[in-house]
């Protein structure tokens, strides 16, 4: 991370301005994965944000007549078991899961980056708060889910209503077994640039802690704190389906990717395909934000940069 | 190197101690006591009899201490005492154990039977993700940007992005569904003669839709990380050494390289295993085999306490015994780690 210092103070230096943000999307223009990928989430997040708007079927409407029905030109994926249209089942349910997927990634890069420049920054707190992140990286992450979300469900739902409250209860569980990472990677990080000399510099000039922190070391560690937190989105999707794939997630009328599985599977003989439908958009998610977290390591990084 | 393993090993105990308080804490907040499963007729002050036999009127440390004892001291006694016959100071009885609340049996004993389904797919599935990975890995760091790497790479990125309840399902659509290949469940009761060659057949036949597609979560992740690693050593000036001072290509890679890049593959081994156990238990929901993860879910729907309370005690025991194992390992591998 030090020759991303390096690389703003050349930059800083050339005749022709360039700043690293430019640098940066130059970069992961010429990565062909990564600008797939985050074309194809673009759509996905139009799709599912905006889509439903003007989309002509309710995602919760039974129509018992209509049902079973394989994808025909009036509803594309066909309809379910009690005839909703299962496109709008699908586009619903993706809002779901993308929004839990942001929100427990912003909640654990959040943390992780707090408790990483606290122990990178603190040499007091060093020691217990490694430890306290080896400790969270010995729990088994699945199993706990599945009893804290099975225990404390009905008493979260009493008290924030029964869809805000297990979006809370899973953003809120998903993030704290999952900051452990980020806030590894920033402490090396901090750790590594508390000895570059401009922040001696800034030292010597007699910039408090608070502002070293805030001005020098936070934005040197933002592009690790980035890589980590696309790849944290796809995890977060990924456990999310998870739970309500094994039905301790969101209630049965709150359609998310996993549970449209979930739902699908018990017909797999007379209609699989309506596994694939919800499956497939868990995956191009995940692997398009994989791919763009490769394009912003690649590009973020100079010393994989090509020249030019 | 024995001062680190000591070190390594006095920080492993009090981790597992920890880890079973705070998941005692956890369960400690659930609403159901066994108390709420009886008959109604029963009175209520006999109930109230029952919950003080069972220690529940007991303050939450007393509780916990009693259920660590039981866990560490007790049950680690019996299965010496069942594997030997020898009984130090009298003999552990049932009624000393563990209890799960649904089946009046040492919950234990139940996970005991249900192991062996869960470690072969595991097991299985991590040597064979672990052998398949390693390759792949190199082979595609060393020929970066070939068409082997990329396709290796597409299809590496595909088995990362398909999560195993997708992939297992689909494997079931076509091979069982639409191919009538495989079974599409596991059958436990199936007792492998391995006189038998049918036997052994039918064994293999139903382990192979689980284990290769938790293998194949497995092995994407690993192969990625491998590739990483190596392509990171590649650039290394002692890689230039190597070669200039004639050494060949073979000898380059698989002593050079090789040996330098698959050190912090060992530490993602043990790191991922929590991933791992979650896959299998996955794995288990969708293939319907009858191991500790199924054992888990139905133990959480029936609210079944002690059990769910040993089940995850047992899994983070594992969890935390890879990461020692890692850490000694790596200490072995990389002499840096080792002083400080």
């Amino acid at each position: 991370m030090t020759d991303i210092t390096d690389g703003i103070q050349v930059a800083d230096e050339l005749p022709d301005h360039r700043s690293l943000r430019s640098d940066v999307w130059r970069q992961f223009r010429r990565h062909r994965g990564a600008m797939f990928g985050l074309v194809i989430l673009a759509i996905i997040i139009i799709a599912v944000y905006v889509v439903p708007f003007f989309y002509p079927y309710d995602p919760f409407e039974n129509n018992v007549p209509e049902r079973n029905l394989g994808p025909t030109w009036k509803h594309l994926m066909g309809t379910d078991n009690l005839g909703r249209d299962v496109l709008a089942r699908v586009l619903i349910g993706g809002r779901v899961s993308i929004s839990v997927g942001i929100a427990a990634m912003l909640f654990q890069v959040l943390l992780g980056t707090l408790v990483g420049i606290l122990a990178g920054f603190f040499r007091r707190v060093d020691g217990p708060l490694m430890r306290l992140t080896d400790l969270f990286l010995s729990i088994p992450q699945l199993p706990l889910l599945l009893v804290v979300v099975a225990l404390f469900r009905d008493p979260i739902q009493e008290r924030f209503g029964e869809n805000l409250g297990i979006f809370l209860l899973v953003v809120f569980i998903i993030g704290i077994t999952n900051w452990m990472q980020t806030a590894r990677i920033v402490r090396g990080d901090v750790l590594a640039i508390k000895e570059e000399e401009f922040v001696l510099a800034a030292r010597s000039i007699g910039t408090g802690g608070r502002k070293i922190v805030t001005r020098h070391i936070l934005p040197n560690v933002l592009s690790a704190v980035t890589v980590a937190a696309s790849l944290g989105v796809a995890s977060a999707i990924i456990t999310e389906s998870a739970l309500s794939f094994l039905s301790l997630g969101f209630p049965a009328d709150f359609p998310t990717w996993g549970r449209l599985l979930f739902d699908a599977k018990d017909l797999i003989t007379s209609q699989p395909a309506r596994i694939i439908w919800p499956g497939v958009m868990i995956s191009l998610v995940v692997m398009s934000v994989t791919f763009i977290g490769d394009g912003l390591r690649d590009a973020l990084d100079p010393k994989l940069r090509s020249n030019g | 190197m024995a001062r680190y393993v000591i070190r390594r090993v006095l920080f492993a105990i009090p981790t597992l101690l920890i880890i079973s308080l705070i998941i005692f804490l956890i369960l400690d907040q659930a609403p159901g006591d066994p108390a709420s499963n009886l008959p109604l007729t029963i009175p209520a002050e006999i109930r109230e009899q029952i919950r003080e036999s069972l220690g529940f009127n007991e303050p939450i440390w007393t509780q916990w201490y009693n259920w660590t004892k039981l866990m560490l001291v007790n049950e680690p006694k019996h299965l010496f005492e069942s594997a030997t016959d020898i009984c130090i100071g009298g003999c552990v009885e049932n009624s000393d154990r563990i209890i799960s609340w649904s089946s009046r049996s040492p919950a234990v004993d139940t996970i005991y039977q249900r192991l062996p389904q869960t470690l072969w797919v595991l097991g299985l599935a991590l040597i064979f993700g672990t052998l398949i990975a390693i390759p792949i890995g190199v082979f595609s760091a060393y020929k970066q940007y070939s068409v082997f790497d990329n396709v290796g790479t597409f299809v590496t990125m595909i088995g990362f992005a398909m999560p195993v309840y997708f992939t297992g399902l689909l494997a079931i659509v076509v091979f069982s569904v639409k191919l009538g290949w495989f079974p599409s469940f596991y059958d436990t009761t199936h007792d492998v003669q391995f006189s038998s060659w049918s036997s052994i057949w039918i064994q293999i036949k139903q382990l192979v839709m689980p284990v290769s597609i938790l293998t194949l979560f497995n092995a994407s992740s690993l192969a990625r990380f491998t590739r990483a690693s190596v392509l990171d050593n590649l650039n290394q000036e002692y890689v230039r050494t190597a070669r200039s001072k004639g050494l060949g290509e073979s000898t380059v890679i698989n002593v050079h390289v090789m040996r330098n890049s698959l050190i912090p593959v060992v530490t993602l081994l043990a790191l991922s295993l929590p991933g791992v156990l979650g896959g299998a238990i996955i794995t288990e929901s969708v293939f319907r085999i009858n191991g500790i993860g199924q054992l888990l879910l139905v133990s959480i729907g029936r609210g079944d306490l002690p059990m769910v309370q040993t089940i995850t005690f047992f899994l983070a025991f594992l969890t935390v015994m890879f990461n020692l194992l890692a850490d000694v390992v790596y200490g072995f591998l990389d002499p840096r780690i080792r002083y400080d």
